[in-house]
């Protein structure tokens, strides 16, 4: 534990110190206040025409749930740049071998970089709650609704820093390993566009395996066991796959 | 304290380690010397745990590399040929990331690192990113990572390579005085650094270790007899006849090309001082004797002697660049 701290810290000073994190938040806040401002301008809009007819709209099925899924696809664009790093990096400078040599195990080692790429990660969401604060202090969005979708959006991150370390921690050129992450992101996402065109056997397949598909129900404020689960296996599988990628390269020296 | 037995180690068809085997007593410094390529780097990093061996056995500090990893790298110190360094960190910051994960106790951190800074000669630098330091402090900032934690053994791949003279010296003394608290394995390709800092050497070549013995005995030990140089003024006179009269002489052979210049190498039976004798029937007769000395062979003649003695090794990939 005291080890997997110390990886994690010395990941995310390094985030921090190179500013590759300030970049990529960045990056993140800015289209994010983007979608935001469309939504909640789109929103004032049409809830001064239904307030005309009597009826009410719903912040946080309006506003929330909107932004929270075109979140979901910015992710799913940044992700690749904090994750590519993280073994390819150490493998091309060399620091790897200080780390492998050291008395810390392999799974030490990946979870003190999973957890700091996840401090970013985090970082990078405690960002949108000042606009989403912003809708606390104009009006009354429900709170259950929006905790489920920062879980949502915790999880499926998870999953993305999974995967991505599988792919940094197969190759020493970072700008690989950020490319193919890119690609499978791209790839995990659009897979559930099929899925109403591919029929009935393969269509809830595709759905099933497309990344972005589970955290519908989390932005509409769901916590569903399914989606949970699902994210939890892929963040063990990619980490388990982490460890053994790790392990062969260990033994093709 | 270090025992390594029949290591191999091969990558698909290429052998880079065949049955490597040596020992290593505590407080001693060992010497690994072989022609880039040899395997001397793929051994170091077996040691270290850095890669499992195909076959054989390592034993670090009483513990199986193998089965027993962790607690055999909490007892190695290694200095990779490649500085293990993280640019974005300072030098102080590196060194506490350092003691983090080799298991240093929190409340001991900062006395060890400045004492390591001191030792190493790098505390002046202590706020510098690693990134923006000169190949020298790299090589000691590495230095000090590996004794970091005290341990019990140190494993030093080309410690000195990149420094200029006087940091070679410094690291030299350092490395020295290291031995007896710690047990050392260095490797390098320079054959002075050998004789000058190890108790044994052990020279490895194609993999395979061809020679393993004190730097003193290995140079005595491939020579069968002694040779002295001579230099004597004797213009027209037949030197080499007068000289190879004198009892116990074996050879005279000319030691320069130029035939003139009076100088030969005279090789005697193993054992017997003809000094005297030479000196005496030289002046004797009235000729000049310009010098007189003991010829020994030197490490580097040793060294290509052995790396060059197997008859099937394939050519080597890499020529030595000592």
């Amino acid at each position: 534990m005291r080890n997997i701290i110390a990886i994690a810290h010395k990941e995310l000073r390094s985030y921090f110190a190179a500013p590759i994190a300030y970049i990529i938040i960045g990056f993140f806040a800015l289209p994010f206040g983007v979608f935001f401002d469309l939504y909640v301008s789109a929103f004032v809009r049409q809830g001064l025409q239904m307030a005309q007819f009597g009826g009410a709209m719903n912040v946080n099925q309006f506003v929330i749930r909107n932004v929270l899924q075109n979140a979901a696809v910015i992710i799913l664009f940044i992700m690749p740049m904090i994750t590519m790093r993280t073994y390819a990096e150490e493998k091309r400078s060399g620091t790897i071998e200080l780390l492998l040599t050291s008395p810390v195990t392999d799974v030490e080692i990946i979870l003190g970089k999973f957890f700091g790429a996840l401090g970013v990660y985090v970082a990078m969401l405690a960002v949108t709650l000042l606009y989403i604060g912003i809708l606390f202090v104009y009006g009354n969005p429900e709170w259950r609704p929006l905790v489920a979708g920062y879980v949502g959006l915790l999880l499926m991150g998870g999953s993305f820093i999974a995967l991505g370390l599988l792919i940094s921690s197969t190759t020493n050129n970072q700008i690989v390993a950020g490319v193919v992450t890119f690609v499978v992101f791209l790839l995990l996402w659009i897979v559930g566009w099929f899925a109403d065109s591919a029929g009935p056997t393969i269509g809830p397949i595709t759905q099933y395996l497309s990344i972005t598909e589970h955290f519908d129900d989390f932005s509409k404020g769901i916590i569903d066991t399914k989606h949970v689960l699902y994210y939890l296996s892929l963040i063990t599988f990619g980490l388990f796959l982490t460890a053994k990628s790790v392990d062969s390269e260990r033994w093709r020296g | 304290m270090i025992e390594v037995q029949h290591l191999t180690k091969r990558y698909g068809r290429v052998t880079a380690v065949d049955d490597v085997s040596f020992r290593v007593e505590r407080g001693e410094i060992l010497g690994f010397l072989g022609p880039n390529g040899a395997g001397k780097t793929t051994t170091m990093r077996i040691l270290t745990g850095y890669i499992p061996a195909t076959e054989g056995h390592a034993t670090v500090a009483g513990y199986d590399v193998f089965t027993h990893p962790t607690d055999a790298k909490r007892r190695t110190g290694y200095l990779p040929e490649t500085p293990p360094l993280y640019p974005d960190m300072t030098v102080r910051e590196y060194l506490e990331f350092v003691a983090r994960i080799k298991g240093v106790p929190a409340n001991e951190r900062k006395a060890r690192i400045d004492g390591v800074m001191q030792r190493t000669r790098v505390a002046d630098m202590a706020a510098r990113h690693c990134g923006k330091l000169s190949k020298g402090y790299r090589q000691r900032v590495g230095l000090a990572q590996a004794i970091l934690h005290n341990p019990d053994v140190l494993i030093l791949d080309e410690p000195t390579a990149g420094l200029d003279p006087k940091q070679i010296i410094e690291t030299r003394e350092l490395i020295r005085s290291l031995a007896g608290d710690h047990t050392i394995v260095l490797s390098t390709h320079i054959l002075p650094e050998v004789s000058q800092t190890c108790q044994r050497v052990v020279i490895i070549n194609h993999g395979r270790v061809v020679a393993v013995d004190t730097p003193q005995n290995l140079t005595a030990r491939l020579k069968g007899s002694e040779t002295i140089y001579v230099q004597v003024d004797a213009p027209g006179a037949d030197v080499a006849t007068v000289l190879a009269r004198v009892p116990g002489v074996m050879r005279v052979a000319p030691a320069d090309q130029r035939h003139d210049a009076g100088a030969y190498e005279v090789e005697s039976e193993r054992g017997r001082d003809v000094r005297r004798d030479l000196a005496r029937d030289v002046v004797t007769r009235g000729w000049g004797l310009l010098e007189l000395r003991p010829m020994r062979m030197s490490l580097e003649d040793v060294f290509l002697q052995v790396t060059t003695e197997e008859p099937a090794a394939p050519a080597a990939e890499e020529a030595p660049r000592a």
